[in-house]
């Protein structure tokens, strides 16, 4: 009341001084140095960023200068001839990992929900903890299973399928072939190293779907399923869009398991039981004898499956933001 | 403490909105309900009757188990895997907690409107299509839509925006939605769990003014911890309190009385409801 009646040029009762207001705290010197600090550590995420960028390109240039788009769009790969076109190795990059999302993606989402939704709660800390186990086991374990028990055991279903459905029109065109080092044997083995990262990425993002949401859809005579459309899924498919792209980004990056069971063959076939190679398969067989071009060339390889990594996951971010900008109606 | 609950003959608070001509009929009859989680019985003892066409009302402190019981009509404390229910609640003399009883189904007949808005994050359109979509409704959603947003006075502020995110509405217009996204299902019954805690006082006062309107339809129950809001809405009131079980240090709601709203708040029987009303506690 007082407030409101004493005239202004008359300090408070309470004897207040509000001059003090117009000096620089000590705490606030603590708020500078965390923002520079932070800032810091932001710019030499982007500065290695683009010192990888900018040193594998140089490295990289006397392939690139030799063979202009070349490197891009052929698929002639002859290191004795001098000839390097990377179309093949790109092509199987990009199928490989296709065929391990197609494969891992609904597997992980169906763990991710079943821990965090379905599960009685005694068997959830067990399944997942199976999951982060799987993704502790090196690659290179991965890929001698792979070659080892994987690609001979599934040699004669690949063999089979394509009997089954070879001169299908459509079908065919995929499902054929019968080499047991393949790109599909590449998919499954890259799907499932990539299962336990989409699974726990995605369970954390289930886990933050706010009860008033899980609670709405149930209110309204949701069935679990029904809710987990209604709430779970429009809430965390960013998130979830988000470790799928983590997942994909492994994929594509994957070396040693792929270069053991993608068969190691420079070819663009649709078949997806045929042999292939990835870029990073290539790197990693060749790198140990290539100098000279060969060797600036196989850094070019790293250099185009990094741009490709980068479309891949922009696009991706892209599509997404649209969906959920008209999805969400704004 | 039995409550002197009326039987359809006596005659109660008149339901003057409702167009029931004959004495108004028992939607809940809740017998000797005891509501646990776990090992710990966090409300005893509810003995009441929830009549059609009313507005019930379930007022008092924090913890004292009003919005359990609540939850127990439309079967949500199902959720929460530790809860257990003990006693009876009889839905039109069927008991809701029969082994048989499928809560999916109980859930679609009684409609729940929570503390904060919580519309989906979709458009306004698909809020409210979303209990009729799941129903399997094959006839005309866009007459269901409008109906229920009319019904829930919202209409003329989103019809040139049905397409438009729910999550751009003002927090009291996100609760009107919410509110015609359980008409949509065509309830019997709401259920209201303090629908108005999270709004001003203007969209309170609309949220009271659909709930007269609403009355005439469906039967309310609604938790809240506002005296005066109890007092302005509702036909009757349930008075809930704690009692500290001096050995575990534990508390346990309980009711203390139920009776016409008029009678709780202006000659309670108890002692306590009197001092919760006159504001001498809680």
């Amino acid at each position: 009341m007082t407030l409101l009646t004493h005239d202004d040029s008359v300090a408070p009762a309470g004897g207040g001084d509000a001059s003090s207001l117009l000096e620089p705290t000590s705490g606030r010197r603590g708020d500078s140095v965390f923002k520079i600090v932070a800032l810091a550590a932001g710019l030499v995420v982007l500065g290695i960023l683009a010192l990888i960028a900018i040193s594998t390109t140089r490295e990289a240039w006397p392939a690139f200068q030799q063979e202009g788009f070349g490197f891009i769009t052929s698929s002639t790969w002859v290191p004795a001839d001098g000839k390097f076109g990377a179309l093949a190795f790109i092509y199987g990059t990009i199928l490989s990992s296709f065929i391990a999302l197609v494969l891992a993606v609904p597997v992980s989402l169906g763990i991710a929900l079943y821990a965090n939704e379905a599960a009685p709660r005694r068997l959830r800390k067990p399944v997942v903890y199976v999951m982060d186990l799987l993704a502790a086991i090196p690659s290179v374990v991965y890929g001698l299973w792979g070659i080892i028990v994987l690609a001979p055991a599934i040699q004669p279903v690949y063999k089979a399928i394509s009997g089954a459905v070879g001169d299908i029109p459509v079908l065919g065109w995929f499902f054929n072939g019968d080499s047991g080092r393949s790109y599909m044997t590449a998919g499954i083995i890259l799907a499932i190293m990539i299962t336990p990262i989409i699974t726990s990425l995605s369970r954390e993002v289930i886990a933050t779907v706010p009860s008033a949401q899980r609670e709405a859809a149930y209110g309204m005579g949701a069935t679990r399923w029904e809710m987990i459309r209604a709430a779970v899924l429009p809430w965390s498919r960013g998130g979830i869009v988000g470790s799928v792209m983590l997942g994909l980004g492994r994929a594509m990056g994957e070396t040693i398991a792929v270069a053991l069971v993608i068969g190691s063959q420079s070819q663009i076939t649709a078949h997806l039981f045929e042999a292939g190679d990835s870029m990073a398969a290539v790197i990693v067989n060749q790198f140990g004898e290539a100098s000279g071009i060969h060797r600036s060339a196989l850094i070019g390889l790293g250099v185009v499956l990094f741009g490709v990594t980068i479309i891949v996951n922009v696009s991706a971010r892209g599509i997404v933001s649209r969906f959920d900008r008209r999805s969400q109606g704004a | 403490m039995s409550p002197e609950i009326a039987a359809p003959n006596a005659e109660v608070v008149a339901p003057t909105t409702a167009p029931v001509s004959e004495a108004p009929s028992v939607v809940f009859d809740v017998r000797e309900l005891d509501v646990y989680y776990g090992e710990f019985r966090a409300v005893r003892d509810v003995n009441l009757q929830v009549l059609q066409h009313e507005i019930t009302a379930f007022i008092g402190p924090s913890g004292c188990g009003k919005s359990t019981v609540l939850r127990c009509f439309d079967r949500m404390n199902d959720l929460i895997e530790s809860a257990r229910v003990d006693g009876k609640i009889l839905y039109h003399g069927i008991d809701l907690y029969d082994p048989r009883i499928d809560p999916v189904e109980v859930r679609k007949r009684i409609g729940m409107v929570f503390q904060k808005p919580n519309p989906f994050p979709k458009s306004i359109y698909d809020n409210i299509a979303f209990g009729p979509r799941l129903s399997g409704n094959k006839g005309n959603l866009d007459d269901i839509v409008e109906h229920a947003l009319r019904r829930a006075a919202l209409w003329d502020e989103v019809k040139d925006r049905l397409k438009k995110s729910a999550m751009g509405l003002s927090g009291g217009q996100q609760q009107r939605l919410c509110i015609a996204r359980a008409i949509a299902v065509e309830p019997e019954v709401i259920l209201m769990d303090e629908p108005c805690s999270a709004l001003d006082p203007i969209a309170t006062a609309r949220i009271e003014d659909l709930m007269q309107e609403l009355k005439s339809d469906y039967t309310i129950i609604i938790v809240t911890h506002n005296m005066q809001q109890a007092a302005r809405v509702s036909d009757r009131t349930a008075f809930f309190t704690t009692e500290v079980n001096s050995e575990s240090d534990t508390r346990t709601g309980v009711l203390v009385e139920f009776d016409s709203t008029d009678k709780i708040f202006s000659a309670p029987a108890d002692e306590r409801t009197e001092n919760y009303v006159t504001g001498r506690f809680g």
